[in-house]
């Protein structure tokens, strides 16, 4: 079946099984900061923005996606790279496997909440498991984060 | 992961109960559980083209769309103002906002399931399900229908004057609870939803005497022990049988102090 999406801003036209899902369909097309975990819906690795709503990529079908837009950590360099940046500096973690789908997930959340509380950052990432860091690194690292931005914006 | 000869996105609910008629035919809503199994669906029946993912507010009540998402009913200000933050504190376990997204209300209370903290809150509410053929039913009725071959258009949570409160158990954060337990205060009324017994949650109403009487820690323990009383339970790997049980004591005690908490704030919000 012919689907069109419009991949990290651009409009892709392709022709897919039924049955594809997402994820498939995305690192076809080159975007594999996308990955693959547990396939059980849990882990948020799989994480992209749907009509700019994240969602698990390993749960939806590509089908799903016909007429929407897509958007993974390729087509998100700009808005990415300065936590990203920050996030590696603090040596918040370790082999960075869960690392795109952590980042998109911060996204979405300072999309929504730009100054969250510590409560409200554990609650919004509690879909993004870290097998390494015990999340005590990831957690410091947006709290420095924030920190940094508030007192960058008091200057 | 289930496989799919054909997906069709339909243009109407009638085209998509004329193929749901049909066994190897299924209807994919968030498809976060479907999606765990292994079958061969021929058509997978999309509703989300159907602008079925809205929830609409009257004077009267909230109608919720069934491609709304968990998400959706989770951040909805008029919603969680009207069930004391219930319906927010029941989906914000469920793994994850990106999951939250995609799960939607119809699917949760359509698949009846016994781990669901959605059927769980909403059965406490005042609420009824809006079916493509069969009309509208009362949730609590519904919940102990057997599964055919309608469609689940809506779900409508009537605007009774209530307080409501929520409590879950689990053995780690966004896993599936070991127990859920809603409590709505009515006024004539005290209804306590108990789910993942592990089976479905079931509504119980406590006998005016006992309901009516001052809430403090003796009443609210004595009105879990007689929710106990009238709930079975079951072992699985979460949990056995007499722990569930236990909890059910704990948390509808807890549930029922906390709804006395709720309507001193209301009060001295006046």
């Amino acid at each position: 079946m012919l689907i069109t999406v419009t991949l990290n801003g651009k409009k892709q036209q392709s022709d897919v099984e039924p049955d594809m899902l997402l994820i498939d369909f995305v690192r076809a097309h080159g975007c594999l900061s996308v990955k693959r975990g547990c396939e059980t819906s849990n882990c948020g690795l799989c994480t992209v923005f749907l009509d700019d709503k994240p969602v698990l990529s390993c749960s939806v079908l590509a089908a799903r996606a016909d007429g929407k837009s897509v958007t993974t950590l390729e087509g998100l360099q700009e808005e990415a790279s300065e936590f990203a940046e920050f996030v590696a500096d603090q040596g918040a973690e370790q082999c960075g496997f869960c690392n795109p789908g952590f980042v998109m997930n911060v996204i979405a959340m300072l999309r929504e909440n730009p100054d969250p509380s510590e409560e409200e950052i554990k609650e919004y990432l509690a879909g993004n498991l870290c097998r390494c860091s015990g999340y005590e690194g990831q957690l410091r690292g947006i709290l420095n984060f924030l920190d940094m931005r508030r007192r960058r914006d008091q200057i | 992961m289930f496989s799919a000869a054909n997906y069709i996105k339909v243009k109407s609910l009638e085209e998509a109960w004329q193929l749901n008629q049909k066994r190897s035919n299924k209807i994919i809503g968030g498809m976060l559980w479907m999606k765990m199994g292994k079958g061969r669906i021929q058509t997978a029946i999309d509703l989300s083209g159907l602008e079925l993912d809205r929830i609409e507010e009257t004077d009267e009540y909230f109608k919720i769309g069934c491609m709304a998402t968990l998400r959706m009913i989770e951040t909805h200000p008029e919603l969680n103002r009207y069930t004391s933050g219930a319906v927010r504190e029941a989906v914000k376990n469920i793994v994850g906002v990106q999951f939250r997204n995609l799960a939607t209300v119809g699917g949760s209370i359509f698949g009846r399931y016994g781990f669901s903290d959605v059927l769980t809150v909403l059965m406490a509410a005042d609420s009824s399900v809006e079916l493509y053929k069969r009309g509208i039913i009362p949730l609590r009725e519904f919940a102990e229908m057997k599964y055919d071959n309608d469609i689940l258009v809506s779900v409508i949570v009537r605007k009774t004057p209530a307080r409501f409160s929520y409590m879950s158990v689990r053995n780690s954060k966004t896993d599936f609870p070991v127990l859920t337990c809603a409590a709505a205060r009515y006024e004539n009324e005290l209804i306590l939803s108990v789910g993942a017994r592990p089976s479905r949650a079931k509504a119980v109403s406590v006998p005016e005497e006992l309901a009516n009487k001052m809430m403090n820690e003796d009443t609210a323990a004595e009105i879990g022990r007689y929710a106990a009383s009238q709930l079975s339970f079951g072992s699985n790997l979460r949990a056995s049988g007499a722990y569930r049980r236990h909890l059910t004591e704990v948390l509808v005690k807890r549930a029922c102090m906390k709804l006395a908490e709720n309507g001193e704030e209301e009060k001295s919000c006046l």
